[in-house]
């Protein structure tokens, strides 16, 4: 019995927290992506950048707090700094579809004239980042940064194996839960949130009954900047800040937003979970948790890990193209072809 | 301005800029430079072929040159005995169990069409099995390889045949990836393929810095063998030795030009070959159907032309067409070093020039490729000076100013980011717009 409570243990530890704090993050992101892409219509492939600007404000006025002794320990002084990333992205983007995507919008331009806007609007702000921030790794974590600790849970417990949660996840967590709570409330019993529903499944008509489109552009790019400042600085505090690791994470993003059907928030989140899920269980290594699991003759030589965490992007993209293959609208039909 | 010449122009003030360079800072780098805008106008041209063509958004151009870089491995190094000896028979029967698996899925795919429960299961099966089995080949066969001499070898070396045959392999290599990506991705929307060669590239990249066995990953492999002769050799020559002196130039510095010269006259032969079956192509029935299908998808359609079919064509040509280029530019570096690959670098710049040049022309593709190569190149030297000179109101050791040119480095894509808005907006067609009328 102790066996099967460790091995439990062992796997809420490595596989089960880790993946709902990174679901949670990558679920804010595909929810942000999903937004831009329901609303303009088109990928908006500078989503990754943006969740680093918006991280990076948060980090510049965290910086001042600290300076100026500011803090809310236990909490990591970031959280009291977030709102100020939110601001700053929301501007950022609100002077960005001012001068960039407007114009094509207006045209009526092909999404892909856009999807390539988008691409020139993420080398700027990737040059913009590291120019203001620099390229090299920032800490992000002050404050208490675990909520339970290994040792005292093994005093709790009297198990052999400890379990860890850090502030961050559990931040992550909670804030994923807060976040599409109020989003779906917003959309679903708003009069603003019913227009961009009525916006995304059918402009024209939309537009006969009097929703203003610019205000439902508008609205778009305030959600999606404050998710993805939101998601970029939650994926800060829990990893700590990379400059270069926000283009990598556009893929698990997109791929997260495209299983859940791109263009559907509920199939963004249940996305975001799905690739978190399957990436840390196929990249962790089984070693350990087999030898409680089995009999000690029958325990595996190897680490027992399908895939090396070097290819955890792979996961993604297996995803992807499983899901393209057999239902190209995602679980959850976002628009379709 | 008309058309045909405003073409030349552009071309001859192009080479004026590159001589500039030559006489203002050094002639070897002149040529540094030229032989990199030929490989990134044929990078260009490549990704002209999906774009402009058919309109296919290809963002993983960084892969399929570096499939291209690992051909100029696989094919130009000399192969490592004893890792043979050790492990080459594992990796051999792991490449036989991958071809059965994938032999039994498509027959199983054939034979059990009505079937859908028996399809599915079966063929998750023979998967799940047939990773077991090319796992318990792969792992030892590994371990065998990279355990001997890491420090030096640790790889399964090349096939020892001339180099410039990796040129066509890489192309080879770049077009089997592109079939698998378009089989997928095709025929749906056209962000999907935009998102699955994104995958694909970084999917690529990945492979080549982990599979030491192959590549070295992030040890490089240093010491690719030449098509042109080396400096060394070059500085004994007697023909050599008389330039040096009638043009009292150091003996060093002349031989690396020659080679650069030799470089730069493969890469542009190359590129000329090139360009010509691009024009014939672009000027046959079959391009006018390509860009009837980019115009009007629906129509091309009704008139009964296979869409999603020309749109594999196309893409597959593209991406080996990169993979050439891919192989080129890391025959030219002499080392392949997987770190390199940055997706800025090799997808998005290569977008910019597509772009700026104007999509659906291949001499603009070309121009693309060289003007904002040149301005890569030139951007940082450009923005650290221009950082200099603005920030010379403060002090020597200010922390805004240190900062200000710390930050030199990423005027580079700021730049490029904002070269790209600027062309897609203000000059959609860019410089070498796409020509309409029928010949």
């Amino acid at each position: 019995m102790e066996d099967i409570l460790n091995a439990f243990v062992l796997l809420s530890n490595f596989v089960l927290i880790p993946a709902l704090a990174y679901g949670s993050q990558l679920a804010l992101g595909a929810l942000g992506v999903t937004l831009v892409y329901g609303i303009l219509r088109f990928s908006n492939f500078a989503h990754g950048e943006i969740m680093s600007f918006g991280a990076m404000s948060a980090i510049l006025v965290m910086w001042g707090f600290q300076a100026s002794g500011v803090s809310i320990a236990p909490l990591p002084t970031v959280l009291l700094a977030l709102p100020f990333g939110i601001l700053a992205t929301i501007a950022m983007l609100l002077i960005v579809d001012r001068s960039v995507f407007r114009y094509y919008r207006k045209k009526r331009a092909a999404p892909v004239i856009l999807l390539i806007a988008s691409a020139g609007v993420m080398f700027f702000l990737n040059g913009l980042v590291r120019f203001i921030i620099g390229p090299d790794d920032q800490r992000v974590v002050d404050g208490e940064r675990f909520i339970i600790r290994v040792r005292e849970f093994k005093q709790m417990t009297g198990l052999d194996q400890g379990l860890a949660l850090k502030t961050s996840q559990g931040i992550s967590v909670l804030a994923a839960i807060v976040c599409v709570g109020l989003l779906f409330w917003f959309l679903n019993h708003t009069r603003s949130g019913k227009s961009m529903r009525a916006y995304s499944d059918n402009e024209d008509l939309a537009l006969l009954s009097g929703v203003n489109p610019d205000r439902v552009v508008l609205y778009a790019w305030i959600l999606a900047g404050s998710l993805a400042a939101i998601a970029g600085t939650l994926y800060g505090l829990d990893k700590s800040y990379k400059p270069f690791t926000f283009l990598q994470l556009l893929l698990p993003i997109f791929a997260a937003a495209i299983v859940g059907g791109i263009g559907s928030p509920i199939g963004a989140t249940v996305g975001g979970f799905v690739i978190a899920f399957s990436e840390v269980t196929v990249t962790y290594a089984y070693k350990r948790f087999l030898a409680y699991m089995v009999p000690d003759s029958w325990a595996p030589e190897g680490l027992a890990q399908l895939l090396s965490t070097d290819y955890k992007f792979a996961v993604s993209f297996m995803i992807l193209v499983i899901v393209l293959i057999v239902r190209p609208t995602g679980i959850f039909s976002g628009k379709t072809l | 301005m008309s058309m045909e010449l405003r073409k030349p122009i552009m071309f001859v003030g192009m080479a004026l800029l590159l001589v500039m360079v030559g006489v203002f800072q050094s002639w070897s780098l002149a040529l540094t430079i030229v032989n990199l805008c030929i490989i990134s106008a044929i990078m260009a041209m490549g990704v002209n072929m999906q774009w402009g063509y058919a309109g296919l958004f290809n963002a993983g151009v960084m892969g399929f040159a570096a499939l291209g870089g690992l051909a100029a491995i696989v094919i130009g190094m000399p192969p490592v005995q004893e890792t043979w000896q050790a492990g080459g028979g594992g990796i051999l029967a792991t490449v036989a169990v991958v071809a059965v698996t994938v032999g039994a899925v498509l027959l199983l795919r054939r034979r059990f069409k009505g079937n859908k429960p028996v399809r599915t299961f079966g063929i998750a099966a023979i998967i799940i099995v047939g990773y077991f089995v090319a796992r318990a080949f792969f792992m030892p066969a590994v371990d065998a390889i990279e355990s001997i001499e890491p420090a030096k070898t640790g790889y399964l070396g090349g096939l020892g045949l001339p180099i410039l045959l990796s040129w066509i392999v890489g192309g080879v290599m770049a077009a089997c990836a592109a079939w698998i990506v378009g089989k997928v991705a095709l025929g749906l929307r056209s962000d999907y393929l935009a998102i699955a060669t994104l995958g694909i590239s970084e999917i690529i990249i990945a492979i080549l810095k982990n599979e030491e066995w192959l590549t070295r990953g992030v040890k490089n492999v240093n010491g690719l063998p030449r098509p042109t002769p080396y400096e060394v050799d070059l500085q004994q020559e007697p023909w050599v030795l008389d330039l040096v002196e009638k043009y009292g130039l150091s003996a060093i510095e002349l031989s690396s030009i020659i080679v650069k010269v030799c470089y730069a006259g493969l890469f542009l032969a190359v590129l000329l070959i090139l360009l010509f079956l691009a024009e014939r192509a672009l000027h046959s029935p079959w391009g006018r159907m390509m860009r009837a299908i980019r115009d009007n998808e629906t129509a091309a359609n009704a008139m009964g032309k296979d869409v999603t079919g020309r749109h594999l064509e196309v893409f597959i040509l593209g991406s080996a067409v990169i993979g050439i280029a891919g192989a080129m530019l890391v025959t030219l570096d002499g080392q392949f070093t997987p770190t390199s690959y940055q997706p800025l670098r090799f997808t998005f710049l290569i977008w910019v020039m597509v772009i700026v040049g104007g999509a659906g022309n291949n001499f603009g593709a070309i121009m693309g490729g060289f003007v904002v190569w040149f301005t890569w190149i030139q951007a940082e030297p450009v923005g650290a000076w221009f950082l200099d000179t603005t920030t010379a109101f403060l002090a020597a050791d200010d922390p805004l100013r240190l900062h200000l040119i710390e930050g030199a480095a990423y005027m580079r894509p700021i730049t490029m980011g904002v070269v790209l808005l600027l062309v897609l907006r203000f000059a959609p067609k860019g410089l070498i717009p796409e020509q309409t009328w029928h010949r």
